[in-house]
């Protein structure tokens, strides 16, 4: 199957070539991590993880959310998401692959990784995230080649990969929910010791996961002669929609919390969030932009009319992405760090190196992404015989 | 065969390639490495145990003391071969003795190219006349 | 040959997975850190500290926190963002948040508190560490291994009490300016970028019988500033201390249970 991904227009080539430039100079950039130290970033003594496990988190939920195309598809026949589930599997691929990459490029001693593996510690969640994932990585790799291969040769797949499709349900929910552990069980971080921290995450991956596979779906459309379906595409928009409205009420349940039981300890962050504190405002702007664009994406994913139109609900799902990006993958670390123990603010902001490599990581990841779609799409067309 | 002339050409260059190294460096053996011992190793006789299997199992012995100095508490190392007790240390007890670590443990890691990263933290004997020579 | 192309990838998959998994299984359900952790302090030494602040004054914790940080090669970074420290002050408000006191004693209030990893019963660190490079010994000292630590700063985050630092380049190539001399003891190691360091309790000063550096410093101006000891001996000087004493920890509501004691 994988010759249909060396043959392509010239957009193709373009775009996969962009991707390799990106990817160069982050590895460049990765270089001079690797020599000068995690000096180079942004963090401190006090905001010891960033930009890149922020982006990490962001991308598990866009992996989970993939489970919410599967979901429907295996356990209750919706036969609409049939021809979509390759590409939230494919999706799930690329995002766990970015997930890996984020992680030894964080890593301070990146060549002693095998450690988690030499010396399993199953008290650490660290070690349980790990394992969830690389299971994941394997359950979407083997579920979505054996069915697009069965596809392609128009026989019905194997019995063993419905097996796997059904682990992969369950699985998905668990990634995320580990994920969330992470951060739910540190005793000194009162921003991430909510009970609800994995609810929350598993609704920000439900409505951001399917949200960027949408635009995704309207993408390939657009280049190829494979159509998603508009039905799919309506029914991902509700799941975005439901996901969304409760992932907002699950932030909105956090601020009471804080806000009614005015306990320091407990509003310090939001406060640093979405008003600054001891003069830092640099974070204010991004919070307050991403709850008006998370306004406009309610309004858009309610509203029966914009839902239902595909051009509409795009700029729905965009605004849904820019929201939950903002709150996880700036907002929720920033936040979680700041005050520190000592209630002091240590400002944190990635450098451009920083930037540079997980850009060069976002570019691994499209072009992953890229390459399984035109996979899957050439597929799609041979077996329906539009090639 | 198909492209025939093209495929012998290729598998020339490529072994051409692959061979130059030996080519290069043919008839010059390199002089295997004498690492010298100092006044002070040379009065103790022997290593904590015998050279023959110092130089083949230091590695390991290093590994093991590093997790058991650390991880389990026990500092201290009786010798079946010399009946003392040693202090488990690179540092403070070996290079006590091996003080020349440029003209010792380098000679060797240099010659089979191996680069230990143990120097990264444990601080390298200071050496009088030429400086600590730093191996890449 | 009998087998075939297929069932000869079965036999190799399956046995790669036995021998992968082999191990790490045995690690697993091997008795280890995990229980370590849960079953209660061992008998014999529960290494706690008592800080008295009455005793303490600003040169003489400068002088605790230089004979620490020289001891241990701790570098001067030079910048509050990546600095390694083991040993620190800060006031009250700082120490102690969730005490607050609008109308505490000016003193109390205004003078600086000796800071230190509280090597607690129950630590957090220990908890998330993948890699179990931070553990916690019998004796009670939270360990780090150098040898292990991925720098993944798990511990960093899970730390309620801000005492670890990370190495974010090499320490050895911190400014020379504030590091004259630098490594100051030749017996004890620096540390590489990428690890994360604390107070480690002068372990290997304790093996030989001595106190930790930063008591034994202490001790030579003020006798009993810092009094280091067996928690676990109800005989030994701390716990005759603690008992004549009145004294606070940091943040015990977390449940962390902090062997550090402040006297104020």
């Amino acid at each position: 199957m994988l010759e249909k991904t060396i043959r392509g227009n010239s957009k193709y080539w373009g775009w996969l070539i962009f991707l390799l430039v990106l990817m160069g100079i982050g590895f460049c950039c990765y270089l001079y991590q690797f020599f000068q130290g995690l000096k180079i970033t942004g963090m401190s003594r006090d905001v010891s993880w960033g930009f890149y496990i922020a982006q990490l988190t962001y991308l598990v939920g866009v992996a989970a959310g993939g489970v919410m195309v599967v979901l429907p598809y295996y356990l209750h026949d919706y036969k609409a998401f049939g021809r979509i589930t390759i590409l939230g599997e494919f999706l799930a691929i690329a995002a766990v692959i970015m997930c890996m990459l984020f992680v030894f490029v964080d890593v301070g001693q990146p060549l002693r990784i095998m450690n988690v593996i030499l010396h399993p510690t199953p008290n650490s969640i660290l070690f349980w995230d790990m394992t969830v994932l690389s299971v994941y990585l394997l359950l979407n790799i083997l579920v979505g080649w054996n069915v697009l291969t069965a596809e392609r040769k128009g026989v019905p797949y194997q019995k063993w990969v419905k097996v796997l499709a059904y682990i992969s349900i369950p699985w998905a929910f668990s990634i995320h929910t580990v994920t969330a552990f992470l951060y739910a069980g540190l005793p000194g971080r009162h921003y991430w010791l909510t009970a609800i921290m994995a609810a929350r995450f598993l609704s920000s991956a439900f409505a951001s996961g399917p949200a960027l596979l949408l635009l995704l779906c309207l993408i390939v459309r657009k280049v190829s002669r494979f159509d998603p379906g508009k039905d799919a595409m309506r029914t991902l928009g509700g799941i975005v929609a439901y996901a969304f409205v409760i992932n907002v009420f699950f932030y909105l349940l956090e601020l009471f919390t804080a806000f009614y039981s005015q306990i320091p300890g407990h509003m310090h962050s939001i406060v640093f969030l979405f008003r600054g504190l001891e003069g830092y405002t640099y974070l204010v702007p991004w919070m307050w932009t991403a709850t008006a664009v998370a306004v406009v994406a309610l309004v858009l994913l309610i509203v029966p009319a914009t839902r239902r139109n595909l051009d509409t609900l795009a700029v729905g799902c965009a605004a849904v992405i820019i929201s939950t990006w903002i709150d996880k993958g700036l907002g929720l670390i920033i936040g979680g760090f700041t005050p520190n123990p000592f209630e002091r603010v240590t400002p944190y902001w990635p450098t451009t190196p920083e930037m540079m490599i997980s850009m060069g990581i976002f570019a691994t990841g499209f072009f992953i992404l890229t390459v399984l779609y035109k996979m899957a799409v050439g597929v799609k067309e041979e077996a329906a015989g539009l090639s | 065969m198909y492209d025939g002339g093209k495929i012998i050409t290729g598998l020339v260059i490529g072994l051409a390639i692959l061979l130059f190294p030996f080519f290069y460096t043919a008839g010059k053996a390199a002089k295997a490495p004498e690492p010298e011992l100092t006044p002070k190793a040379k009065e103790a006789k022997t290593c904590i145990e015998p050279t023959k299997y110092m130089r083949a199992e230091h590695m390991k012995v290093l590994d093991q003391w590093r997790d058991e100095v650390v991880r389990v508490g026990e500092r201290y190392y009786k010798s079946a071969h010399t009946g003392e007790t040693y202090y488990k240390s690179l540092q403070v007890t070996c290079m006590d003795c091996h003080s020349n670590k440029s003209k010792f443990c380098d000679k060797c890691h240099d010659y089979a190219s191996v680069d230990p990263f143990c120097w990264d933290c444990h601080i390298e004997p200071k050496e009088s006349n030429e400086g600590t020579k730093e191996s890449d | 040959m009998g087998v075939n192309r297929r069932e000869f990838l079965k036999i190799a998959g399956l046995s790669t997975l036995v021998g992968l998994g082999g191990k790490t299984a045995f690690e697993l359900l091997a008795p280890g850190a995990l229980e370590a952790r849960e079953a209660p302090l061992p008998e014999g030494k529960a290494w706690g500290m008592v800080v008295n602040m009455h005793k303490m004054d600003e040169a003489l914790m400068d002088k605790c926190i230089e004979a620490c940080h020289r001891f241990h090669n701790v570098p001067n970074i030079g910048n509050p963002k990546e600095e390694v420290k083991w040993l620190w002050k800060d006031t009250y408000p700082h120490a102690f948040p969730g005490r607050e006191n609008e109308y505490q004693t000016e003193k109390i209030e205004k003078m600086n508190f000796l800071l230190l990893c509280n090597h607690c019963t129950n630590p957090p660190c220990v908890r998330v560490c993948p890699t179990k490079a931070t553990f916690k010994r019998e004796d009670g000292i939270v360990v780090m291994d150098m040898h292990r630590c991925i720098g993944c700063r798990f511990c960093m985050a899970a730390c309620p009490y801000g005492s670890r630092s990370f190495n974010w380049g090499d320490p050895r190539k911190a400014p020379e300016a504030l590091n004259p001399g630098f490594p100051a003891n030749p017996e004890y190691p620096t540390r590489s970028m990428g690890v994360v360091e604390k107070c480690n309790f002068c372990a290997e000063r304790l093996a030989k019988g001595q106190l930790p550096a930063c008591v034994e410093a202490a001790n030579e101006e003020a006798e009993g500033a810092m009094v280091f000891g067996d928690l676990g001996d109800p005989e030994s000087e701390i716990r005759e201390v603690l008992r004549e004493h009145y004294t606070i920890r940091r943040k015990p509501e977390l449940g962390t249970g902090p062997n550090v004691f402040y006297v104020i």
